[in-house]
């Protein structure tokens, strides 16, 4: 058992803790289940030690949990080129970006553990492949283009994802979204100069972004999840309001933003069926390959197994740190 | 890096501390040094408080009825309590 975040030591005057489950009548849960419903109806925001519905918490945990693994994970793809960058401007810039997703990370363990789980147990079940992290982290960065196209419609998407999420009804979870979503916009705008840059070189360098955007397009849309149909708890999520927009709504809005930026960048979306559609007021696109979606989600992705290797030797290697770092705090308590 | 913290941080110069999440280390100095890292890379604030979790007693949003009920009884505590006439000014 671990102590929660935001305070969670109890004061005595009465209040409606978990302890006391054993006295809790049936009657009282309808009201405590009323008064939550009636909180979010109200738009207002469910805070760590309300009492909420085990689904709840269970659906929260989960949430964030995989998000805060993707921060992390998400650092690897990227992070290889940061002894690779071409500059010592890029390299400052990729390790400032890089930095930042460490920092979304934390953010997001310390909203989980407001809901009573401790972080370092999320570490273990995401390195014993116990929870998942976002699809997109296991395909490969062969190239530097890979960067900017990362940046571009990687955080493009993760942007058009995570504002909506500022409203989340969860407080502690909709707090860090408003810190991460201020930090992202650098990480776009960064990765879209840094094409704009290799746009203007030559031959060779227009080729290669136009390569990596080949690479990561259909991946980018499938960080929205499965379509609307075969998304079954996306009714509960948005009654609660952990989710403000159903994944087809926000992958429409995704495409309809980028493309004009593919315009004025001088790539092609590799998507033979991607148009205005007038009628709509929306781009048609093509079919998504779901099959390699699962696949990747499945654990038999390009670079699954690599992501969760290199994540548990940071952490088996990281020991040594935590001790040191525990027995020079005992030394101090010991005069 | 076993105890967990709440971290304040003062945005600039006149306004108070406010707590802006937690994080885990393994002494308060630790703690100082990883907050400035976490929660201040972009000027966000001039001052940090770093206090260990197990250390804070707290009321619980619902708890206002009881909890807060004294100070929602004494409405002579606000200035609108007082009648005074219109045509006197500055106040
Ligand atoms: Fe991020
Ligand atoms: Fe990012």
């Amino acid at each position: 058992m671990t102590e929660r975040s935001e305070g969670i030591n109890k004061h005595s005057t009465s209040g409606h803790s978990s302890d006391e489950g054993g006295l809790m009548t049936a009657v009282a849960e309808t009201d405590l289940a009323r008064h939550f419903e009636h909180t979010i109806e109200r738009d207002q925001r469910i805070e760590p030690r309300d009492w909420m519905p085990e689904a709840y918490r269970a659906t929260m945990i989960r949430q964030i949990a995989q998000h805060a693994h993707s921060e992390i994970i998400g650092m690897q793809p990227e992070g290889d080129w940061i002894t690779r960058a071409p500059s010592l401007r890029r390299k400052a810039i990729l390790l400032a970006k890089v930095q930042d997703e460490a920092g979304h990370g934390l953010y997001l363990y310390s909203a989980a553990e407001t809901l009573g789980v401790d972080r370092a147990d999320l570490t273990t079940r995401l390195i014993e492949r116990r929870q998942k992290y976002s699809s997109i982290f296991n395909y490969p960065t062969p190239a530097y283009a890979d960067v900017g196209v990362i940046g571009w419609l990687v955080d493009g998407a993760a942007i058009c994802n995570q504002v909506p999420l500022c409203r989340s009804s969860y407080g502690p979870y909709a707090r860090a979204m408003i810190r991460i979503c201020k930090e992202e916009s650098f990480h776009q705008r960064q990765g879209y100069e840094l094409l704009m840059t290799m746009m203007r070189g030559t031959d060779a360098q227009r080729a290669m972004v136009q390569d990596a955007v080949d690479r990561w397009w259909w991946p980018s849309l499938m960080m929205f999840g499965p379509p609307d149909q075969d998304s079954p708890n996306t009714a509960r999520s948005m009654a609660w309001k952990v989710k403000r927009h159903t994944n087809d709504e926000l992958r429409q809005r995704f495409v309809d933003m980028t493309v004009p930026q593919a315009e004025a960048l001088g790539v092609t979306l590799p998507d033979p069926d991607l148009r205005w559609n007038p009628e709509r007021g929306h781009h048609d696109f093509g079919p998504i390959d779901w099959d390699e979606f699962k696949r990747v989600l499945r654990g038999d992705g390009p670079c699954n197994a690599e992501r969760i290797d290199r994540r548990r030797r940071a952490h088996e290697e990281g020991a040594w740190v935590r001790e040191a770092a525990a027995a020079h705090a005992a030394k101090r308590r010991t005069p | 890096m076993n105890d967990l913290y709440e971290v304040f941080v003062r945005g600039k110069r006149g306004l108070n501390h406010v707590h802006v999440g937690s994080l885990h280390a393994s002494d308060d100095e630790m703690a100082l040094r990883n907050a400035r890292d976490l929660y201040t890379r972009r000027n966000e604030g001039v001052s940090i408080w770093v206090v260990k979790a197990s250390h804070i007693t707290a009321s619980s949003p619902d708890e206002k009825d009881p909890f807060f009920a004294p100070s929602a009884d004494k409405v002579y505590r606000h200035p609108t309590f007082y009648d005074i006439p219109d045509d006197v000014p500055h106040m």
